[in-house]
């Protein structure tokens, strides 16, 4: 032993080296997200050629009626749809953080199936339902409801029902992240001070929960406004959004800077709303803290004002509905010796379920359609065949699209895998300055439109030669899945408990061993999950793989697109079917593996 | 009826699936007094208080406030107040309008609910943070003001669920006598419940022991102290010693009972029938070890194990026959010596510091 060997433990170790865990991340990100992304903001404000700044796109843009017609309607719709899905959704997110653990599992599995489920398979479901020939519409025909069919889609109606559907789980998913944290003893505390149920709930809980209210708003208007599947099939001429004019104007125009400076719009906007948001409630209670006003300091005049409006609202509806149970009760006295019927819980439940099945039951309609002998949809589908199966698997095109899928899920889900879990283990464990901005830059291709990071890409790839190849793909859905993972990973990590490495550490396991050895093997089920989750998104990704293949390649969800685009077919019905069983099976498989994690 | 109590309770009982909650839940509560409901996690004390509240509904017997059935009224009707464990300060409001909640609900006029609020942020010595957030204050104020919160309706019964749960040791012995005087200042009614024997004693009235979903014991500190009617009772509260016995019968208008080595013992008059195997408790501090002369009336011998001076007390552990330890607890006299370990000792009690309990 020597100088230089105890010199080595006299210092604190080296610091820098322990942000490695992020390196990957950072240059990943950095490189196929953050830079392409700013590389489109940046060319939407230059002039070609002389690269002096300018407005002039932004201009044009909005001097056309065309455009700034479409971005109305965008708003609008996205409006509609994000106040759709929080009406919905506040019941379902109430009972699921209000309830017993037993049901609120198996009801969150009901929410969670729709929203890992193809966007284009419950759109296709949808056309079976509502379409002309659709189940609703016979059945009113039967029922002599009506006598011809009634137009439910290519029409607003149509649009809004698809959105909502889509969207309706990513709504309910924030807001009980949100509600989880309220303390069941509150609302208990407010009604042994003399609050009646309405009054404890609108003064007492539904402003605590309305941070969940506004992130799950937030989260579901930005996606919103980048939607395209659920518009172009169910949607009529007066339903176009803006991104399925960048789509035209990429795809079938090939005006490639004029769709850049459009989704440079969207981007805009959606920062903007961002923005809206960040002065009106702060951005942290996106990741579940309090709002502003609640922590003490005055807030910004917008969030002020929102209190105000907020209080004056809330007390007027808590004081109308003690009114109304007032009234109520003497009408039907309640007797201190009868257990009293629970007349709000049930029609909370009977509520929430209804939103469920209407999440729900609608997919598998799909189902019987794919077994039908006639070349077209309609309800009741003649069976029974196996032809449109035979189609599938005898088509090269589908096979093609499939095998390709496949590989390009499981490639990119390892990617994102091994870029994000080190990622994961650092945030969940270190310490860091700006830990929250980090987690923001690593979470934000889940929140900006998907449309624009597929622009961006696509100008990125087109410089390096990556347009059409299975590494362009694989490297895009990466960047989508690197947040899934990150995510999962950091939850599984929330309940790990870390004396173990310690321990194992002080028994002279160094530290890749205390991963090996003890940590890997006790989250392997997380990490399966997220792998499952990673493998999923890629999976069902068309906005990428629609851009970045270039129109050489094809992917299972473009496949469906291009043949949905000419005829909603017996065909897709199959594919649809063949994909809702697998996905719904890995969902399966990767929701018990975390229910093991968690639980364990 | 007979004379009307603030609370009465009778024949509570509440199932969750196979599994007993609470079962034959009597009791009933005073003007003034301040009642605990002790045991251990699991013993029903929060589920009794619980149905109090009218948190949780019974499947069968009855709850009366102030002489008025309340067994399936809400929580709202009730007149009641709760302090719970955590506090359950409404986070988005000041503390001033935490206050003015109850008044609110009842709708007082603004001018004296104001005038309540400073009444009561008086009487917790808290006059000067009326417009902090409840995250604002540490957990020993955020309690007092739960209290405040309380207290600002005047309701007839005030109760407590473990409200000290969460406070360090210090600050605990702080509240309990904070508690314990507003309690004897204000008159007021208070149920409640803890699994801390030390914290029963300093502060109740009178104590309800629980244990497994019934009520073992109810009666004052001394009683449950001093005569014990379960093996539960006796080990629970306090520190005690006990010996198996089979009773010999009555003698001299005392039991006598005999150890499995024969020696006799005496208690006083119990109702236990001759021949029938019982434990006889005593606590330590009634134990002496005996000189070479002393005579008590009951004495046993054992070799002496360890001897442990904890600051104004002595321990004194003996090993009996059998294996069996017992513990002497004397005041410390001056720097413990004097006697070695494994020394022969005789421990001497008397017979009126005996329990006979039922096995």
């Amino acid at each position: 032993m020597t100088a230089a060997a105890a010199s080595a433990f006299a210092r604190p170790r080296r610091s820098w080296g322990r942000f490695l865990p992020l390196l990957p991340v950072l240059v990943f990100l950095g490189f196929l997200f953050l830079y392409p992304v700013g590389q489109l903001l940046w060319l939407s404000v230059v002039e070609k050629g002389s690269g002096d700044l300018t407005a002039a796109h932004y201009a044009r843009l909005l001097a056309v009626p065309v455009y700034s017609k479409v971005l109305l309607i965008t708003f609008e719709t996205s409006a509609w749809c994000t106040l759709f899905c929080v009406l919905g959704g506040y019941p379902v997110a109430y009972l699921l953080a209000t309830t017993g653990d037993k049901w609120r599992n198996n009801l969150m599995l009901l929410v969670l199936l729709p929203f890992w489920t193809s966007f284009l398979v419950r759109t296709f479901a949808w056309i079976v339902l509502l379409g002309r020939n659709g189940a609703i519409n016979k059945w009113l025909q039967a029922l002599g409801i009506t006598d011809a069919p009634l137009g439910l889609i290519y029409n607003f109606a149509g649009v809004m029902v698809g959105m909502t559907h889509a969207l309706m789980p990513l709504a309910i998913i924030s807001m009980v992240s949100v509600m989880e944290n309220i303390d069941a003893n509150l609302p208990r505390a407010a009604s042994t001070l003399g609050a009646r149920g309405g009054q404890a709930f609108f003064r007492i809980y539904f402003p605590l929960s309305l941070p969940g209210v506004a992130a799950g708003g937030l989260l579901t208007f930005i996606t919103a406004i980048g939607f395209f599947i659920t518009p172009a099939l169910l949607g009529g001429r007066q339903q176009i959004m803006i991104t399925q004019v960048i789509i035209e104007q990429v795809q079938d125009l090939m005006n490639w800077s004029f769709g850049g400076a459009v989704s440079m719009l969207l981007l805009v906007s959606a920062l903007f709303v961002f923005w809206l948001y960040d002065r009106a409630l702060g951005m942290s209670t996106l990741a579940g803290g309090s709002p502003a006003s609640q922590v003490g300091d005055r807030g910004t005049w917008l969030s002020r004002g929102f209190a105000w409006v907020g209080d004056l609202a809330t007390a007027a509806i808590g004081r109308a509905c003690d009114l109304a149970a007032v009234a109520w009760e003497t009408v039907f006295p309640q007797r201190p010796d009868k257990p009293p019927v629970k007349i709000a819980r049930g029609v909370l439940w009977a509520t929430a379920l209804s939103v469920v099945a209407f999440l729900a039951v609608p997919t598998f309609f799909i189902i019987p359609v794919s077994f039908t002998t006639e070349g077209f949809i309609q309800w009741p589908p003649k069976f029974f065949s196996w032809r449109w199966y035979d189609t599938v698997f005898e088509s090269p095109t589908w096979i093609a699209a499939i095998v390709r899928s496949l590989t390009v899920a499981t490639l990119s889900a390892g990617v994102a895998m091994l870029i994000g879990t080190p990622a994961a283990f650092f945030l969940s464990r270190q310490s860091m300055i700006g830990k929250t901005a980090m987690l923001g830059v690593i979470l934000s291709p889940l929140i900006i439109p998907r449309i624009i990071i597929a622009v961006a890409l696509f100008y990125f790839y087109a410089k390096l030669g990556l347009i059409g190849t299975n590494l362009g793909l694989i490297l895009g859905h990466a960047v989508l899945a690197v947040p899934y993972v990150v995510v999962t990973v950091m939850a599984v990590l929330k309940n790990y408990d870390e004396r173990l490495d310690q321990a194992a550490s002080s028994l002279g396991a160094n530290r890749w061993r205390t991963l090996w050895h003890v940590t890997f093997p006790l989250i392997r089920a997380g990490l399966i999950a997220a792998f499952i989750f990673a493998f999923v998104t890629s999976l069902d990704e068309l906005t990428i793989a629609l851009f970045v293949s270039g129109g050489l390649v094809t992917t299972l969800p473009k496949q469906m697109w291009d043949d949905a685009l000419l005829k909603v077919s017996p065909t897709l019905a199959a594919v649809s079917t063949l994909l809702l069983i697998f996905v719904t099976f890995m969902i399966l498989a990767a929701e018990y593996l975390r229910r093991r994690a968690v639980h364990k | 009826m007979t004379e009307k109590h603030k609370l009465t309770v009778r024949s509570l009982r509440k199932t969750y699936g196979p599994v007993v909650a609470l079962t034959d839940a009597s009791l009933d509560l005073e003007e003034g007094e301040f009642l605990t409901l002790l045991g251990p996690s699991g013993s029903g004390k929060t589920t009794m208080l619980m149905i109090i509240a009218g948190l949780i509904q019974p499947d069968s017997g009855e709850v009366s406030i102030d002489g008025k059935l309340a067994t399936y009224a809400p929580p709202f009707k009730r007149d009641i107040g709760m302090v719970f464990q955590n506090y359950a300060l409404f986070p988005h409001m000041t503390v001033r309008e935490n206050i003015a909640f109850p008044l609110r609900m009842r709708r007082v006029p603004d001018a004296r609910i104001a005038d309540e609020v400073k009444r009561v942020l008086d009487i917790v010595r808290l006059p000067q943070v009326a417009d902090r957030l409840p995250r604002q204050l540490s957990g020993g104020q955020q309690q007092r003001i739960a209290l405040a919160r309380c207290m600002v309706y005047r309701p007839s019964i005030i109760l407590m669920d473990e409200p000290l749960g969460a406070l360090d040791k210090k600050l605990r012995d702080e509240m309990q006598l904070e508690i314990k005087n507003l309690h004897t200042e204000l008159g007021i009614t208070v149920l409640y419940v803890t699994h801390d024997q030390e914290e029963a004693m300093i502060m109740s009235d009178r104590i309800c022991l629980m244990n497994d979903a019934r009520i073992e014991q109810l009666g004052t500190p001394a009683d449950l102290y001093f005569k014990p009617r379960s093996v539960f009772a006796a080990s629970f509260l306090g520190e005690s010693n006990l010996i198996d016995v089979t009773v010999a019968g009555t003698e001299g208008g005392r039991t006598a009972m005999r150890t499995a080595d024969g020696t006799t013992l005496r208690a006083p008059l119990a109702a236990v029938p001759a021949g029938a195997a019982a434990k006889m408790m005593v606590r330590p501090e009634r134990l002496h070890v005996l000189g070479p002369t002393d005579r008590a009336d009951n004495v046993i011998e054992g070799a002496l194990d360890q001897v442990i001076m904890v600051g104004g007390v002595t321990k004194y552990y003996v090993k009996l026959k059998g294996d069996r330890t017992v513990s002497a607890t004397q005041l410390t006299q001056g720097p413990v010596g004097g006697i070695e370990r494994g020394a022969k000792v005789r421990l001497g009690w008397a017979a009126d510091s005996t329990v006979v309990l039922p096995t």
